[in-house]
């Protein structure tokens, strides 16, 4: 797929970590192209570069080798300061254990990402309130994380990773903590961002009914990309 | 402005610790405040005296007198612009040693030469028409409950009266303002020389020390060698210096105040900066996920070191503010108890420097954790 088209395009992807003495390859050249509006799920046994991968795509960490394009732009030649700012501009982060702050209620955690943007206190609290109510949490915006249900406190960090309004929501692991019921809701309102709000969604998951929800499946294993099913 | 809820609540994420912490810098604080209040006032004297007004008294001892007779000579000495003297009268008041100075002066030639001692013409004018008429600071008589036309005994343990009795009773004739020195200097008596001079039973002729008055701060070095070249090998040798150097070393009398409150203050800073760093580093250790989490958010490495930096700064000013306002109520509280003593408030001065106390102690103790937290990888944070 071109590159021009694509939201994420990734060519001979290499991530290598130094263990001690050891070089460690993870990803070895990776390909990938994630189109606008997709919903990739990531799988693979443990250890095959998924997590890595993801967070390469998300900006959190930079390849070794190769070339990531996000929008026509490339990131993995950013600086540290400039891809800091582009992930706030253009990635949600969802993760397998929510990493809400404790201290703070579902409304300021999810402020948390307006906090570098222009925006007035009211609008921040507006913005936020609106994430949590399409996230169904209206309600509970008062409450901190120690108060709310494993599901809720991933529904909050979905508000918090779409209330900047970010092409891509980079998730890892969302349901791997949460009961078949809360995982089922939390699916379906990642599908629901991804169908009625337009959001590009890639997944990390072991879960082959997670895998159900995302409009196709790219295998990985042992650091190689071995299969993408529709 | 807008990430202060986030440091604030960052800062009381464990409550209990954070609480314990702030009460030790809050102790601190009013052991600071108030020690500083007392080394203020050991050492206001040397704060407010005169850089060109000289003190001269007996060579070997401040308790040796001195004739009078020397007041003409030490006039002549180039540079004098004015001598007056006065003496240490001491007393009791009510069966208790006056917890004020008492001195007798002669009241034109003393407050020329001592023009922060406000008085007003009519007060002046009385005190000269009564011969046992004193002058007393305006602290002073509302601290006694002293005002115009009572009589105020002493006794006195010093100087007897001619026919033996101890009791010099004196009519309040008038207050003085001390525009320089309002912790000591409003806590004192004046009375006049002639009649002290006439009723005591000995020592006529002399007094206890000279104020001179010189043209010129920079020749006081050299008038006050000048004066003691005056006396030298006579029976009353003196020494001359200038006040500020008096009253720094009648300070010193009581041990160097200065040093002892800065090894206190130094021990108990050094076990705050120990303490709070502790709480400071254990509370990062626990928080690298969620400064993992804001740095994956967007925010940058540099907003990262300030949140922590400056929720440290807070934890030290909140502690600094609150310790040094219960100081200042502390001492108001002991008013009445501490104004013989000279402490009569937490200066401004005392303030600011316990803020920039604070404001170093919070840079000391936040500045390891904030690199640290500046120079963590989002990937391993997000893992730790």
């Amino acid at each position: 797929m071109d590159a021009l088209v694509s939201l994420v395009s990734i060519r001979n992807l290499v991530k290598t970590y130094q263990r001690g003495p050891e070089k460690i390859e993870v990803l070895h050249g990776i390909d990938l192209d994630i189109p606008r509006g997709d919903f990739v799920c990531l799988m693979g046994p443990s250890g095959s570069g998924k997590t890595t991968l993801l967070n390469l795509i998300g900006g959190l960490d930079s390849p070794t080798s190769g070339q990531i394009d996000f929008d026509g732009k490339r990131i993995d030649q950013m600086s540290s300061s400039k891809l800091t700012q582009w992930r706030a501009n253009h990635i949600g982060f969802i993760f397998q254990s929510y990493n809400l702050l404790p201290m703070l209620s579902a409304l300021k955690n999810v402020e948390l990402p307006l906090l570098l943007t222009k925006l007035t206190a009211a609008q921040r609290r507006h913005n936020a309130e609106i994430a949590l109510q399409l996230v169904g949490l209206k309600d509970r915006i008062k409450h901190k994380p120690s108060e709310l249900s494993g599901g809720q406190q991933q529904r909050v960090a979905i508000a918090r990773a779409i209330v900047s309004d970010p092409q891509l929501l980079v998730c890892d692991e969302p349901t791997g903590d949460l009961d078949r019921k809360s995982a089922d809701e939390i699916l379906s309102l990642l599908t629901q961002l991804n169908q009625e709000h337009g959001k590009s969604i890639i997944m990390v998951t072991h879960d082959p009914k997670a895998a159900e929800y995302a409009k196709r499946i790219v295998r990985l294993d042992k650091g190689t990309l071995v299969a993408a099913s529709a | 402005m807008k990430y202060f809820s986030l440091i604030w609540a960052s800062l009381f994420r464990r409550k209990t610790r954070t609480i314990l912490t702030l009460l030790s810098i809050i102790v601190a604080f009013m052991l600071f405040g108030l020690l500083q209040a007392v080394n203020q006032a050991f050492n206001g004297g040397a704060d407010s005296a005169d850089a060109d007004r000289l003190i001269t008294n007996s060579r070997y001892s401040i308790i040796d007198m001195l004739p009078v007779a020397y007041q003409r000579q030490i006039e002549s000495v180039p540079g004098v612009k004015a001598v007056a003297f006065a003496s240490w009268f001491g007393g009791s008041y009510q069966d208790k040693p006056a917890q004020f100075a008492v001195f007798p002066v002669v009241p034109d030639e003393y407050l020329k030469i001592a023009p922060e001692l406000q008085v007003s013409p009519q007060t002046l004018a009385a005190w000269k028409a009564d011969r046992t008429g004193a002058v007393v600071g305006e602290a002073l008589a509302k601290r006694m409950h002293w005002k115009v036309g009572d009589k105020v005994p002493l006794q006195a343990d010093i100087w007897p009266q001619k026919d033996g009795s101890l009791t010099w009773t004196f009519d309040i004739v008038g207050t003085f303002h001390n525009t320089k020195d309002k912790a000591n200097g409003d806590s004192a008596l004046l009375f006049r020389y002639d009649y002290f001079d006439e009723a005591r039973q000995y020592g006529q002729g002399t007094i206890g020390w000279f104020l001179v008055k010189i043209d010129d701060r920079r020749h006081a070095g050299s008038v006050g060698k000048a004066i003691d070249a005056l006396f030298a090998n006579s029976d009353h040798e003196t020494k001359t210096q200038t006040e500020q150097v008096f009253a720094q070393g009648f300070a010193k009398q009581f041990g160097d105040i200065a040093l002892i409150v800065s090894a206190i203050l130094g021990a108990v800073f050094f076990a705050i900066l120990v303490l709070t760093g502790n709480t400071m580093s254990q509370a990062l250790r626990e928080r690298i996920p969620e400064l993992g989490i804001l740095k994956t958010l967007g925010f940058s490495n540099r907003a990262v070191w300030w949140l922590v930096l400056l929720e440290s700064l807070l934890l030290a000013i909140l502690g600094a503010v609150l310790g040094l306002l219960l100081a200042v109520f502390a001492i108001g509280a002991m008013k009445s108890m501490l104004t013989g003593f000279g402490i009569t408030e937490v200066g401004w001065r005392v303030v600011a420097e316990g803020l920039f106390f604070a404001c170093l102690l919070g840079l000391l103790v936040g500045f390891a954790p904030a690199l640290q937290a500046m120079r963590l990888k989002i990937v391993d944070a997000l893992k730790a």
